[in-house]
């Protein structure tokens, strides 16, 4: 009998606000330890949180793009439990009164179907600082520069039922959160990470005890978590034994899970709403206001690349889901007069160069505008695709537009009929064999050796000769 | 010069009978002489306060002198004072220097006030007697066997013995009012939100309000204009005009209707406070006020409750003080554990550890509902009672305390008989309404108060109320014996 898995997901996401969530410190990432924590971060006496606004709208701009209740009222409560990356004694968090109600995401599953996900909610809370165990000869050190940073922690219902359904969900919230602006989204600095909770069942039963593993900060690693407790977990029933409800540590580099606490380990944290902090109260105004300026999403914009730029449902999907990607793909299409070569472009040449050098498409050496030059001297047949390349190369590595590069370099494409037929002369006349083969071979045999001649033809030209007339001329002299 | 009030030092100050730096000098060297008498300051700020004196006497030939120029105050050590140690009465601050100040205390240095020093206080404001402090017991003035009331007992003391003519408190559940009515002085707790707490340490953030304490009437409306007013810093502080204080403090009584709680006058309280809140009422009667007999049906659990909710609040306040980044660290820690555990049991004192073992308890899983969530309730119950009261009267009326000053370690063993001596101060807390304390007459050869409980935002109609009767009245011009024998 078969085992169903069910998956509830909790994501951390850092809002891309300047000040912290209570604090005017800024938030910037990778400062020297300790130099972006203010008295209020280090909980001096007598300080006082002040709610940051641009946070409670970042929230609010996430709810709006789930279709999630914006609740009029919530309320910060504290979260006490002692840790030295924890200046107050307790983090200032929502509980009973999150400001995201429910709401739901789509998404799209192997087989192109689509699934809803409902969202239980999603509440602002403030980050801890962090404690760096290493370097420090056996002493632990304390960096609360993090201290402070608004989070959005966003709460799945358990309707997730595999490994690439929580990466799907993960995906589709990065590009919304990005597309939104809220959060940088960079997972290799902490921005986004996520909590996994998981449980097997036999189909139609009750669900199963689930663990959570806890602090995720990639897609891969919370596939490969998700499997390993998957695996583990019916292991453990299919030998007759009982899943414990505990938090669990996954580590990526070895790839393995190990059990931080159980249940019983678990700390009373003993909320109650922060005397600090007044209700946060959200005049319908406001989600009006937010609601009419909320930037285009993934699934909007895909569906305008294919009604404004013809292209394929697939590549609008693939250049609709990365924000800069898409913003680079108009500029690039604007720039350039034909979107569908640009698409191609940017998902071929581009993106496999910004992979194997590992640069941000925000990086990328090539602008828009110089990748729509070069694209303009393809359409109007000055260079022919394999001498773009070349061209895209110089571009790569500094040179300033594709017309300077053409020219200092002599790649203008041969279209003179009578320089073509010069060259086509040249290549018959030192392949006499080769003419009389082709001559004498049956018509199917043809096409594969007229290959032949023309790759001697480009290569006598330096590839810049215009391919169409090389074909037309070509097929003449030697058909004819 | 020591007798004079804020008001009168102001006119002389305006006169040129004598400086600011003169005034403060002596003053100076009134503490030093009879601090070790009171134990009414924590840490002394001479060398600023003169370079202060120096400054406003310097504004003042330059015509410019604002409100406070050249007078000299004391801050509870429980307001932060950047460079100047604040310790709130604990041995864990008993290092502490605050890199800023409290909106309090920058709002009377830009006012010209002189701070001479930071006054004693039961420890994190926990304490109705002044025997928690780390630092030890303040003296009443007008027994020294007897405690000065609590927590702001520092600053009460200090004015009662003539050592300062004004100084800042703070009131959870009545350290402005008790103290004052125990020591003789007048001392006002603003409405909740009416002065910013940005600065000030916590003990139970959803009743701690920073109040005035002076001889007169007169002198708290002075301090309070300073004090007064919206701070973004401080997200319960309310956005609402101050209104001119002085300007109303003459208007007459007539017509003042003046609620009289029974619940005030029952079983517990001293027969001579009695008799000395029903002559100040007399009096408002005579000068055409009308009395009101009221009832706030739920004034019973107003202790029970408060002594839920703050602690509550103080529990997680209170964690923050761990070792870890300033205050008191315990030497040669082992482990987190141990840096934790010893600490704060070193660093707190018994009263602070058993407010934050009740709080810890009440909020804990499974008696949240039965304990902090009831006392919510209770407290909503007792605001209703003075919302109903307030419909029909202007200003309530009653004692401040049971009885005056009880002598040291009279209720050590039985931390319940100290919190009730906070019965009719700790309602105003909960329901967020100001209320000040002045003097009514003697019990035993020891002042007692009549408190005065005003609607929310309505301090102006309380000083007014407190100013006429003082006009009347001598009990606020009394000294303490000692004093007047010394000087004669």
């Amino acid at each position: 009998m078969s085992w169903e898995t069910v998956i509830g997901l909790e994501v951390h996401l850092q809002l891309a606000t300047r000040s912290k969530l209570f604090s005017g410190a800024a938030t910037a990432f990778g400062a020297a330890p300790n130099t972006q924590a203010c008295a209020i971060d280090l909980a001096l006496p007598g300080t006082l949180p002040l709610l940051n606004k641009a946070a409670v709208e970042m929230a609010i701009r996430f709810g709006l793009a789930v279709d999630a209740a914006i609740n009029p009222v919530s309320v910060f409560e504290r979260k006490n439990y002692f840790y030295p990356d924890l200046p107050k004694g307790y983090q200032t968090t929502q509980l009973a009164h999150p400001i995201v109600g429910p709401g739901h995401l789509d998404i799209e599953l192997a087989d192109g179907r689509e699934k809803r996900i409902r969202i239980h909610h999603a509440h602002l809370e403030e980050d801890a600082g962090k404690s760096l165990h290493e370097d420090f000869h056996g002493l632990s050190g304390i960096d609360l520069n993090r201290a402070g940073t608004p989070l959005i922690e966003i709460v799945t219902e358990p309707d997730l039922r595999n490994a690439e359904e929580a990466v799907a969900f993960a995906k589709k919230l990065h590009a919304i959160v990005t597309a939104l602006g809220i959060s940088d989204g960079d997972m290799s600095q902490g921005s986004m990470r996520f909590d996994v909770n998981v449980s097997v069942r036999r189909p139609g039963e009750p669900l199963g005890t689930r663990t959570e593993t806890k602090n995720l900060n990639s897609f891969r690693f919370m596939e490969r978590a998700i499997a390993k407790e998957v695996a583990r977990q019916i292991g453990v029933l299919e030998d007759g034994g009982r899943v414990l409800q505990e938090t669990r540590l996954y580590d990526g580099d070895t790839d393995s899970a190990r059990a931080m606490r159980s249940k019983e380990e678990a700390n009373d944290y003993r909320y109650f709403p922060c005397p600090d902090l007044l209700p946060v109260h959200v005049a319908p105004a406001l989600i009006e206001q937010l609601r009419a300026s909320q930037p285009e999403l993934p699934d909007a914009r895909r569906a305008r690349f294919v009604a404004e730029h013809g292209l394929s449902d697939y590549d609008a999907g693939q250049l609709a889901a990365d924000t800069p990607t898409a913003h680079y793909f108009e500029a690039a299409a604007k720039a350039s007069g034909d979107p569908k070569l640009a698409a191609n472009w940017v998902m071929g040449e581009i993106a496999a160069r910004l992979n194997s050098t590992e640069t941000a498409i925000a990086a990328c050496p090539v602008s828009p505008a110089q990748l729509g030059g070069l694209l303009q001297r393809i359409l109007d047949r000055t260079i022919s695709n394999a001498i773009a390349r070349q061209v895209f190369d110089a571009l790569w590595n500094g040179a300033s537009d594709a017309d300077a590069v053409i020219e200092a370099k002599g790649l203008k494409q041969v279209s003179d009929s009578g320089a073509i037929a010069a060259l086509v002369d040249q290549v018959l006349v030192a392949n006499p064999k080769q003419v009389a083969d082709y001559r004498a071979a049956p018509d199917d045999k043809k096409a594969k050796m007229f290959g032949f001649f023309v790759g001697q033809a480009m290569k006598a030209s330096g590839g810049k000769v215009n391919p169409q007339q090389l074909n037309a001329l070509l097929a003449a002299r030697l058909n004819g | 010069m020591h007798d004079l009030t804020l008001a009168q030092m102001c006119h002389g100050l305006a006169r040129r009978d004598f400086s600011s730096a003169e005034l403060t000098r002596h003053l100076l060297e009134r503490i030093g002489a009879a601090n070790p008498r009171y134990n009414a300051f924590i840490t002394m700020a001479s060398e600023t306060a003169l370079a202060q004196a120096a400054a406003a006497d310097r504004r003042r030939a330059a015509g410019d002198a604002p409100a406070l120029c050249g007078l000299p105050i004391a801050h509870k050590d429980i307001f932060c004072t950047r460079g100047l140690r604040t310790s709130c009465g604990s041995r864990m601050l008993d290092n502490f220097v605050p890199p800023y100040d409290a909106t309090v205390v920058e709002r009377c240095a830009a006012a010209g006030a002189v701070v001479l020093g930071k006054t004693n206080m039961d420890e994190f404001a926990m304490g109705s007697s002044n025997e928690t402090s780390y630092y030890g017991p303040v003296k009443n003035p007008w027994a020294t066997d007897c405690v000065p009331g609590g927590s702001s007992g520092g600053s009460a003391a200090a004015l009662a013995a003539r050592l300062v003519p004004g100084a800042t408190a703070s009131d959870t559940g009545g350290s402005i009012r008790q103290p004052a009515a125990l020591c003789g002085v007048t001392g006002l707790k603003p409405t909740y939100g009416r002065v910013s707490r940005w600065g000030m340490i916590a003990f139970a953030s959803s009743l701690d309000q920073a109040g005035p304490m002076a001889r007169t009437a007169e002198d708290v409306a002075l301090l309070l204009q300073v004090m007064a007013g919206f701070d973004e810093r401080d997200s319960t502080c309310l956005d609402r005009p101050v209104p001119n204080y002085a300007a109303t403090l003459e208007q007459p009584l007539a017509g003042l209707r003046i609620g009289v709680p029974e619940e005030y006058f029952g079983a517990g309280l001293h027969p001579g406070t009695e008799r000395a809140v029903r002559e100040a009422l007399a009096e408002f009667e005579r000068q055409g006020a009308r009395l009101v007999a009221i009832s706030l049906p739920h004034s019973g659990l107003a202790v029970p409750a408060y002594y839920v909710i703050a602690p509550a609040e103080a529990s997680a306040n209170l964690s923050r003080f761990d070792g870890v980044r300033y205050g008191h660290r315990c030497a040669d820690p082992v482990d987190l554990r141990d840096l934790y555990m010893r600490s704060r049991e070193e660093g707190f004192g018994d009263e602070v550890k058993r407010r934050i073992l009740i709080g810890t308890y009440c909020l804990s899983a499974g008696y949240y509902d039965a304990y902090y969530n009831k006392a919510q309730q209770v407290r909503r119950l007792i605001r209703q009672d003075f919302l109903d009261a307030f419909a029909n009267v202007d200003l309530i009326l009653g004692p401040t305390c049971p009885n005056p000053a009880f002598a040291f370690g009279a209720k050590g063993g039985d931390p319940v008989a100290m919190y009730l001596e906070d019965i009719y101060t700790i309602a105003a807390n909960l329901a967020g309404l100001p209320a000040l304390s002045v003097p009514c007459g003697l019990v035993d050869a020891k002042p007692v108060g009549l408190q005065i409980i005003g609607n929310y935002f309505d301090e102006a109609r309380m000083l007014n109320a407190a100013h006429r009767y003082q006009l009347a009245t001598g009990w606020h011009q009394l000294a303490p014996p000692a004093l007047t024998e010394t000087a004669a």
